[in-house]
């Protein structure tokens, strides 16, 4: 059983400093963070019978199942745990298993929310960098589309320096909350989401230009008119913000803490039931994360009515 | 009619140069407050720079120009349609609209207005279309409806029929000599002798970047005074 054993050795090293944890609310615990059990709709849990967990030796403080849960007895080949992924993310959705639905939502939450606030900053400002001419203005575009590849792990640390207790913004206890994992995704974001804004404005802008400046417009009156005319593909600036976003587990893990019915989102259950062995869930949870994104965006396209005939 | 206010204009030893190559001037002129003018010369002598200068979007070299009132002021009055109509993503109404809503005029007023210069150029049917799905001849037309609809004072067209068939041109030409009749100042790029010959009152014969001749329609047509007008209205080529 070499996945237990291996938890069990970290499991026993965290908890040497166990009178420090036991001070900390249950939900923050090394159990509940890395060894957490799977959905509630997994047979093999046992819930009821407050077991020993073996990582952390608490009794009933963690809910962890011994009798073999994520451990691979036999040797199973890929295609049948896709398989089995497939069938049960159809079981998942079709119960409407309610774990399932909390951390869908909540994925949801944080990164439409962040997907929002980055839009608010970033399109006027990719929009802005179109319209205006400044001495470093090629260096400021150069620097925004490295920044799209920001390392959403190193976000996440800085993110979360800046928000722990001992870090400038400690005082707002933000850290290990769904908001600040709406921060972290927002830096992740708004780079990308100006980057692509500033492409796409920058074609309508060489069509614009003579008109508007003929027109004696403001500023002002040129970034709106072109946030304005341009909303179409501005819009995939938005969808590619969410699909980074949505898909994004870096930075919302460390910021987060994946804490079970607190932070707790799609992505970080797949690192982790991937972590325990439990492949299907994880395939299961992967599916219903694809499927998500694609419901989005297929939403979104029918609302603003893109590639329609006559209109952008 | 047009109150003037921003004319005459004076212009003294204007110059546009870009990357050390001269394209216009320098020219000195006086664009007197009425009239409609047609400004004539073979591709690329500067008949569209010398159009941007006066309407201001050209970075004057040297030189400068001088409205009658401060240049924030003048800006606002004059009114510019370019060769190719810019035909932003909305629909017809709100193309139209779209000047007056930038002065701060309420929306709804500014679609009424809107309505009333469709009807005037003959696009109320298309009002509710997107403008991109307009004809070339519709689309000069909404270019022009949309110049207008400030009312300007004067008003610059850079070869607005190039690319027009000939019931599109008369359409357009008609709508030109209406505005003219309103009062407005009218300066016209053209290489359309004929065009030149039907609208002009009187004419800038532009060539390698400077006023090369300036007459009245009558004059320039029957006798023009310097050897490559003479050619280029006899249809030879002028280089």
């Amino acid at each position: 059983m070499p996945t237990l054993l291996r938890r069990g050795q970290f499991g026993a090293t965290v908890c040497q400093a166990r009178t420090f944890w036991q001070t900390m609310p249950t939900a923050l615990t090394p159990c509940a963070i890395f060894l957490h059990p799977p959905l509630s709709n997994q047979k093999n849990v046992t819930i009821k019978d407050k077991k020993t967990c073996a990582a952390c030796a608490v009794p009933g403080l963690c809910r962890i199942n011994q009798s073999g849960t994520g451990i691979r007895t036999k040797q199973t080949n890929a295609m049948n745990e896709i398989l089995q992924g497939l069938i049960q993310a159809a079981q998942l959705i079709f119960s409407l298993d309610r774990d399932l639905i909390e951390i869908s939502l909540r994925s949801l939450y944080v990164t439409v929310t962040a997907v929002a606030i980055a839009s608010a900053i970033g399109l006027p400002l990719g929009c802005w960098l179109a319209v205006r001419r400044f001495r470093y203005r090629r260096f400021v575009i150069a620097t925004l589309n490295a920044l799209m590849g920001l390392p959403p792990v190193v976000v996440g640390l800085i993110v979360y320096l800046l928000l722990s207790r001992s870090g400038p913004f400690g005082v707002f206890g933000l850290l290990f909350t769904p908001t600040a994992m709406i921060i972290a995704q927002v830096v992740i974001l708004t780079p990308l989401i100006a980057s692509i804004a500033h492409q796409a404005i920058r074609e309508l802008w060489a069509e614009y230009h003579d008109l508007l400046i003929s027109l004696n417009t403001t500023r002002r009156q040129r970034i709106g008119t072109l946030l304005w005319d341009g909303r179409r593909a501005l819009l995939t600036a938005a969808l590619a913000g969410f699909g980074r976003g949505i898909g994004e587990v870096g930075a919302i893990m460390i910021v987060g803490g994946n804490i079970d019915h607190a932070t707790r989102v799609l992505t970080t259950a797949i690192a982790l039931e991937t972590g325990k062995g439990n492949f299907s869930l994880a395939l299961a949870l992967g599916f219903v994360l694809i499927g998500l994104a694609v419901l989005v965006n297929l939403l979104i396209h029918s609302l603003s009515r893109t590639e329609v005939s006559g209109r952008w | 009619m047009v109150k003037h206010t921003i004319l005459p204009l004076t212009v003294q030893d204007a110059v546009v140069r870009r990357r050390k190559k001269v394209l216009v001037g320098p020219v000195s002129m006086t664009v007197a407050p009425s009239g409609l003018t047609v400004v004539m010369g073979p591709n690329g002598a500067g008949k569209s720079t010398l159009l941007r200068l006066l309407h201001g979007m050209e970075r004057l070299s040297q030189g400068k120009l001088q409205w009658q009132v401060p240049e924030p002021q003048a800006r606002r009055s004059q009114a510019f349609v370019f060769q190719t109509p810019i035909m932003m993503r909305r629909s017809v109404l709100d193309n139209v609209a779209y000047p007056l809503i930038t002065h701060g005029i309420p929306r709804r007023a500014a679609r009424n207005t809107a309505a009333e210069w469709l009807d005037r150029v003959g696009l109320t049917d298309s009002a509710a279309k997107q403008a991109t799905v307009l004809s070339g001849g519709e689309r000069q037309k909404l270019a022009l409806a949309r110049a207008l609809i400030r009312g300007p004072e004067i008003l610059f067209l850079d070869e607005p029929c190039a690319n027009l068939d000939g019931r599109a041109t008369r359409e357009f030409e008609a709508l030109v000599l209406a505005a003219h009749a309103g009062g407005t100042r009218i300066v016209m790029a053209t290489h359309d002798i004929g065009q030149a010959r039907r609208l002009a009152g009187d004419v800038w014969f532009i060539y390698r970047g400077a006023l090369h001749e300036a007459a009245s329609a009558d004059q320039f047509f029957a006798s023009p005074q310097t050897p490559e007008a003479r050619a280029f209205l006899q249809g030879d080529i002028v280089e």
